[in-house]
């Protein structure tokens, strides 16, 4: 993507966590979730992330807990490949290439080195039908493997991935796809499939949604479209299978899953509601409600202890067995358009934008973290599909982040309408609701924006309408009364021109002049007096966009029109300084300086052009930002502004451009020197793997890792040894960054050279962990630095082996016994092969 | 999870007057008493003794009449004509009041016949009063002069003819013997010294003087005349101080509060309006029923008479103070130990403290939506005191209905007696413009549902047709104001200057109240 100088095009956050079911780990400290081409790793008690395993180069499609090792995760991807990570360190071990995309993953404890992909049926390329395929993983120490021994289990699979799951020990596999149940016995190689009638006598259908299977008896549970569950039981004959039906869920159940001793069923669906069925007694039952949003996905952690919900607006819902919620991971809600525009707050400078139904959302851009949602709606949300609900649909900021304005809609015959006026409270660090103005305007308000002069007393809110009005809302100054409840808001001018309809409205910098186009006409007012002043027009094409230049060309109105028009208007002489044939989408300018930024639409990419009103020349272009248009922009201005001459990247300096494409996907510019900063940054804040980095982390953190090191130790020494000499070649072959400190690296290279069968490399660490602590032991020698001693005594140990044959002083027998002490253990372990 | 969200109830600010110390004090009358008269009540003068008996004159007839008496205590119907200005001295002891027949009298109050007789004026004595030496009379006539006669020798001592026209009212100095105010309806008044012979002080009002009024201080003078009143500083030799333009047919009566600090002006418009007199707005404003002639305000404000053309005079009485202190008289409340007990436990350190969760407190309503329990949660927003009082609630709950969209479920199935209750609810509130756009769609889902069984309830049938007329009365009134405003907007753009500005003033006077905003059309186009 690098074309222009240095500056690169890259994602900034906001990647979907819930399009796969998050995998918790053994002891459930850890979540595991599938994000855009990336796995996150969660902390289940502090929502923070700890790691991100990046690799693939698409798509995420599943991730599975390895069932032999429980430190280590599968991920499959769309681009083919099977990573093995372990996640509590974030490093990638192997790589395996399966060579077609691969859309889910699953594997059991019963099936060891084999794993289960469903991947599109290889014999026809049509992209409908998907099979599921057994992968025995290769066991070698290669980095980068192709896997060739792959087996077709089930043909005819669903693509969903909650429509397969194992039975019992891993004995079985369900699937079901369609209204058909398929069940396959290993031991047996035998499948049994079972029939749903279409639709039943009352219309509702009978399709399944998901399956899920008892893990301690043959039993099978299946959701369905209707919202059904069936309880399925002796399906290992043919005619002789039962299925018993269970009905809460009002709209198609999304997911199912048995708690690890099968105790307990959970259910989720639209209605985002968890319901806890319990086993044998299903008409007892447990719900927690009102979780926010349709629960897409529900896991469990391997003891039972957590479970965990993912959520149709990019949550993921961490819930005690108790049922009750303990943690949320609330990553960028992006729905299926962004009503209001991108809004930057001035005072968090956080992204808003909204989010949840009713929910305005502050998104951190430089933590990549959800802020808050702001509850617009104040209303119960209804979770019913169908239903038209309230949306935020407009939000603006006063330029001190004092005020927020919000408007909220319902389609109905008539459109439902509020104005809301929020107020910014410094004891809550939160908006407060000031005034609502119910249907402030007859039809849907098309812009809205709020007067910018800094030193005025009062403020002043416009809004324009498709009903032929703009309205100005002016702030009340609090009331000689006493008892009145401080400002308020009023209405204050109501403007029409010729009755056309407004589209956009936007105040100079100083708030002396307002402009308001209506279709062709740009009409500029005076909102001291409400004069219209002078009306600008440029026929063909209304005018799309609008907005007046700042600081130094704060004398120009800029205004692009739907007939590939970009236009420039000196305000001083009130006629066109410039204009220029562009097809430009989206103009947009930057509060803290005068560049401005228009996107221009060509041939299905869009091109960015940065440029000053003043200059004939653009600042900045770069052609194909993205494929499709850009309708969304924002300018966030930096919290420090960087000192970068080169001119193409000077518009950089004090703001950031952030840009939504046209799939959802939030982007942003950078420079490299930006990017070199960061990655210093990132290095610099190498820190423990399994806690998030809090201040009180990085106070203890140092006193809790000497006990939790011995344990690790003892862990590796049960991986398999592995020949020296290959031990070697991984040392240097691993990337540098992976490795200890070289001082550390040198005995151990040393003795690998020395004794004919080395150590592993994995016990190396360990190795050394216990050679300190036998010198420990040693009662005649002083402490001295751990660092230096591991070294000096490795070379010491050199120098003794060779020169065995002269007649030792006392110190060096000394020495010897000493060393023979330390290295006793892995003599014996010699001594042994 | 967020707990559930309790239904919004909208806040409305109230519309109409604002609630002021005056509109509490001038509100805080008795209904009136009405006391029927024999003609036009012309004027009421209250004595200035205790206990304040009041003199009525009305066609042939003074009455008087006690404080809180609805009988007169004293009736003198020796006139031969219509009486006129019957007044008392300020002893409280004599009574002056002018005739048709041009004769003034002058009565004892516990006598019958007329003490003195003043005979010389030609045409009917509108105006009579005592000088302030109390041994004078001053009477003003339709002869076009104004006369001083003595009364112990029932002669007269000066006339004056400066009037052109009819002097209709007049009024004495309290502090100078020798001053005294004419009116007249040659459009000026006059100030006489009765040490010179002619006026000494002329000031045009500009239409014929009704009423004319003196401050306490006898700094400023009121007139009354035509359908304005002014106020004119005497110290600055007549100058006009205020002109007060707020009634819209004469002003009959001035009358002054006992503090002095509220001036009220009576008028044919059947309004008495309450001026402060520091700013001189409009304070507080009094309905009556017929076209006003007299006013009179008793001491301490205690009573306000009102004589119309009718011939009804209304009194109305101030409140007793005590009537609020029945209302503190309640019940006894649990003892202060009640709910303190146990809140002022210390645990002791080894105690295990079981946390209560916080209870989220439903109004019945919430709680019946809370379980979806829809036609449940609308039979309670509709119990009668809720829907009496608090309407905006059975609003609101109606709406989160629709808004859910269950409100054909909630409002189906119901018997004779509960759509009754909803269509009673739909005939109160369906024109109030807050309530109009849920409501009607309500209405419509009402008559969707019950169509089939229209008929068989003569009860539903009945509220059905009061509804449509309800409507049709609506949609009338609707036409008309929408003529209204389209006559306005004409006017408005013919008095707009031809600079293609939109006149920011009246746009301003459309501004919306606080929280409330009614859907305006735009008054102005920039042409």
């Amino acid at each position: 993507m690098v074309e222009e100088g240095d500056i690169r095009v890259v994602h900034r956050g906001g990647s979907r966590l819930t399009f796969r079911e998050p995998v918790v780990s053994r002891d459930s400290r850890f979540l595991l979730c599938a994000s855009g081409e990336s796995v996150r790793v969660f902390g289940t008690s502090t929502e923070e992330c700890i790691h991100q395993l990046r690799g693939h180069t698409d798509l995420v499609t599943g991730v599975l807990l390895r069932p032999s090792n429980h430190l280590q995760v599968y991920s499959c991807s769309a681009d083919g490949t099977v990573r093995l990570w372990d996640f509590t360190d974030g490093i990638l071990i192997k790589t395996y290439v399966i060579g077609c995309p691969i859309y889910s993953i699953y594997g059991s404890s019963n099936h060891d080195d084999v794993i289960f992909l469903v991947t599109p049926r290889l014999s026809d390329k049509r992209s409908e039908l998907f099979q599921l395929v057994a992968v025995h993983l290769p066991q070698s120490g290669d980095q980068l493997m192709e896997t060739r021994d792959v087996s077709a289990v089930l043909d005819d699979v669903s693509i969903n991935p909650a429509t397969i799951a194992f039975g019992r020990g891993g004995e079985y596999i369900a699937s079901a796809q369609g209204l058909q149940l398929q069940v396959y016995f290993f031991k047996k190689q035998k499948s049994y499939r079972f029939f749903l009638k279409e639709d039943n006598k009352k219309g509702s259908k009978n399709t399944f949604t998901c399956v899920t299977c008892h893990p301690k008896e043959d039993c099978i549970a299946t959701g369905h479209e209707d919202g059904k569950i069936r309880l399925w039981r002796n399906f290992n004959h043919k005619k002789e299978y039962t299925y018993s039906t269970f009905h809460w869920h009002h709209s198609a159940v999304s997911s199912l899953r048995f708690t690890p001793e099968g105790t307990n069923l959970l259910s989720g669906g639209v209605e985002s509601v968890l319901v806890q069925w319990r086993y044998n007694q299903e008409s007892e039952r447990d719900f927690l409600p009102r979780l926010g949003a349709a629960i897409t996905h529900i896991a469990v952690s391997p003891d039972g202890s957590l479970f965990c919900t993912s959520h149709a607006d990019n949550k993921i819902t961490i819930i005690r067995s108790c049922v009750e919620v303990s943690a949320v991971i609330q990553g960028l809600v992006k729905g299926d358009r962004v009503r209001t525009d991108l809004v930057v707050d001035p005072r968090s400078k956080a992204l808003v934008l909204n989010g949840k139904p009713g929910h305005l959302q502050f998104y951190s851009l430089q933590r990549d973290k959800l802020l808050f949602n702001l509850d617009i709606v104040q209303q119960e949300h209804i979770h019913e599909s169908g239903l038209q609900q309230f949306e935020v649909v407009k939000a603006a900021f006063d330029s001190s982040g004092n005020w927020l304005a919000t408007v909220e809609e319902r389609q109905q015959e008539d459109t439902e309408l509020n104005l809301k006026l929020w107020a910014f409270d410094e004891q809550t660090q939160s908006f407060v609701l000031n005034t609502t103005i119910s249907a402030p305007h007859e039809a849907r308000i098309t812009a809205m924006c709020f007067c910018c002069a800094a030193d005025s007393r009062t403020t002043m809110l416009v809004s324009t309408s498709k009903d032929g009005h703009f309205k100005a809302w002016q702030q009340t100054t609090a009331a000689a009364d006493p008892d009145d409840e401080g400002p308020s808001w009023l209405c204050d001018f109501v403007g029409a021109y010729h009755g056309l309809v407004p589209d956009r409205c936007c105040f100079s910098a100083d708030g002396s002049l307002l402009a308001v186009s209506f279709q062709e006409v740009v009409t500029v007012w005076s909102p001291a007096s409400w004069e219209l002043l002078t009306t600008l027009s440029q026929p063909p094409g209304a005018i799309r966009d609008l907005c007046f230049g700042r600081l130094s060309c704060s004398k120009y109105l800029l205004g692009t029109t739907t007939k590939n028009l970009l236009c420039c208007w000196n305000l001083l002489t009130c006629s066109l300084e410039w204009s220029t044939a562009m097809d430009v989408s989206l103009l947009l300018a930057d509060p803290v300086s005068e560049n401005m930024a228009a996107f221009c639409c060509q041939a299905g990419f869009t091109d960015l052009f940065v440029f000053k009103p003043c200059e004939p020349r653009p600042l900045f272009s770069h052609k194909a930002v993205c494929s499709g248009k850009v309708t969304h922009a924002v300018f966030v201005p930096r919290e420090e502004t960087q000192e970068s001459c080169e001119e193409s990247s000077q518009w950089l300096n004090s703001s950031q451009l952030h840009f939504l494409t046209h799939n959802m996907d939030l982007m942003t510019f950078t420079t490299k020197a930006e990017d070199e900063r960061l990655m210093a940054s990132s290095q610099q804040l190498v820190i423990d793997d399994s806690v998030a980095m809090t201040p009180f982390h990085l106070l203890l953190g140092k006193h809790r890792q000497e006990p939790t090191e011995p344990v690790s130790s003892r862990s590796a020494e049960r991986t398999p040894l592995l020949q020296g000499s290959l031990a070697i070649k991984e040392l240097l072959q691993t990337p540098a960054h992976v490795l200890p400190a070289t001082s550390f690296l040198c005995s151990m290279f040393v003795e690998s050279l020395l004794v004919s069968v080395t150590e592993p490399r994995e016990d190396t660490q360990a190795e050394e962990e216990m050679e300190s602590e036998k010198e420990e032991e040693d009662s005649d020698e002083e402490m001295e630095p751990g660092t230096l001693r591991p070294a000096r005594s490795g070379l010491d140990s050199l120098a003794v082996v060779e020169h065995v044959a002269p007649p030792p002083t006392k110190v060096q027998l000394k020495e010897l016994r000493r060393v023979k002490k330390l290295d006793y253990s892995w003599f014996s372990s010699v001594l042994d092969r | 999870m967020a707990s559930f969200k309790p239904t919004k109830i909208p806040v409305y600010p109230k519309l109409g007057e604002k609630v002021t110390q005056d509109t509490l004090y001038w509100k805080n009358y008795k209904a009136p008493v009405q006391i029927k008269e024999f003609g036009a009540v012309t004027n009421i003068d209250i004595s200035p003794v205790a206990p304040h008996n009041y003199a009525v004159t009305a066609f042939t007839r003074i009455h008087i009449y006690g404080p809180f008496s609805q009988e007169p205590v004293k009736t003198f119907t020796r006139f031969k004509d219509t009486a006129y200005c019957g007044r008392f001295r300020s002893d409280g002891q004599l009574l002056v009041a002018g005739c048709e027949d041009s004769v003034v009298r002058l009565f004892d109050v516990g006598g019958k016949v007329a003490l003195r007789m003043f005979k010389g004026h030609t045409k009917a004595v509108h105006v009579t009063d005592f000088t302030s030496d109390r041994y004078q009379i001053l009477t003003g006539s339709d002869d076009y002069t104004c006369r001083l006669w003595d009364i112990p020798n029932a002669t007269e001592l000066t006339t004056y003819q400066e009037h052109t026209d009819y002097i209709r009212c007049g009024v004495t100095s309290k502090l100078n013997r020798d001053l005294f105010f004419t009116g007249s309806y040659d459009h000026t008044l006059k100030l006489f010294d009765a040490r010179v012979d002619k006026c000494v002080m002329t000031m045009d009002h500009g239409q014929p003087v009704e009423s004319l009024l003196l401050y306490p201080s006898e700094g400023l003078l009121v007139s009354a005349g035509g359908r304005h009143v002014k106020v004119w500083d005497l110290l600055k030799g007549g100058q006009p101080l205020v002109w007060l333009r707020n009634h819209h047919k004469t002003v009959t009566c001035l009358c002054l509060s006992s503090s002095g600090q509220r001036l009220l002006s009576a008028s044919l418009d059947r309004h008495v309006k309450v001026y402060n007199t520091t700013n001189y707005k409009v304070v507080h404003n009094f309905d009556y029923a017929a076209s006003i002639l007299s006013l009179a305000l008793a001491p301490d404000d205690e009573s306000i008479m009102v004589g119309m053309t009718n011939g009804i005079l209304s009194v109305k009485h101030r409140k007793s103070p005590e009537g609020s202190k029945e209302v503190q008289q309640q019940r006894r409340r649990p003892s202060y130990r009640v709910f303190v007990k146990g809140k002022n436990y210390t645990p002791k350190q080894d105690d295990y403290l079981v946390s209560k969760p916080v209870k989220q407190h439903l109004a019945k309503y919430d709680k019946q939506l809370k379980k979806f329990n829809v036609s449940k949660a609308l039979d309670t927003a509709l119990e009668t005191w809720t829907r009496h009082r608090k309407p905006e609630i059975t609003v609101a709950v109606i709406k989160e209905l629709d808004r859910r969209g269950t409100l054909k479920n909630a409002l189906a199935g119901r018997d004779e007696q509960g759509v009754s209750r909803l269509l009673h609810f739909f005939i109160g509130n369906l024109v109030n413009p807050r309530f109009a756009p849920v409501l009607v769609t309500a209405a419509e889902m009402i008559l969707d549902i019950y169509q089939s069984v229209i008929g068989q309830s003569p009860v539903v049938d009945r509220q059905l047709l009061r509804l449509q007329d309800l409507l049709e009365r609506e949609i009338d009134y609707q036409q008309d104001l929408l003529e209204v405003l389209g006559m306005l907007d004409t006017m408005f753009a013919t008095c707009l200057p031809r600079k293609e500005v939109p006149c920011s003033g009246i746009s301003r006077s459309n501004g919306l109240t606080q929280e409330e905003a009614s859907s305006s059309r735009p008054q102005l186009q920039a042409t």
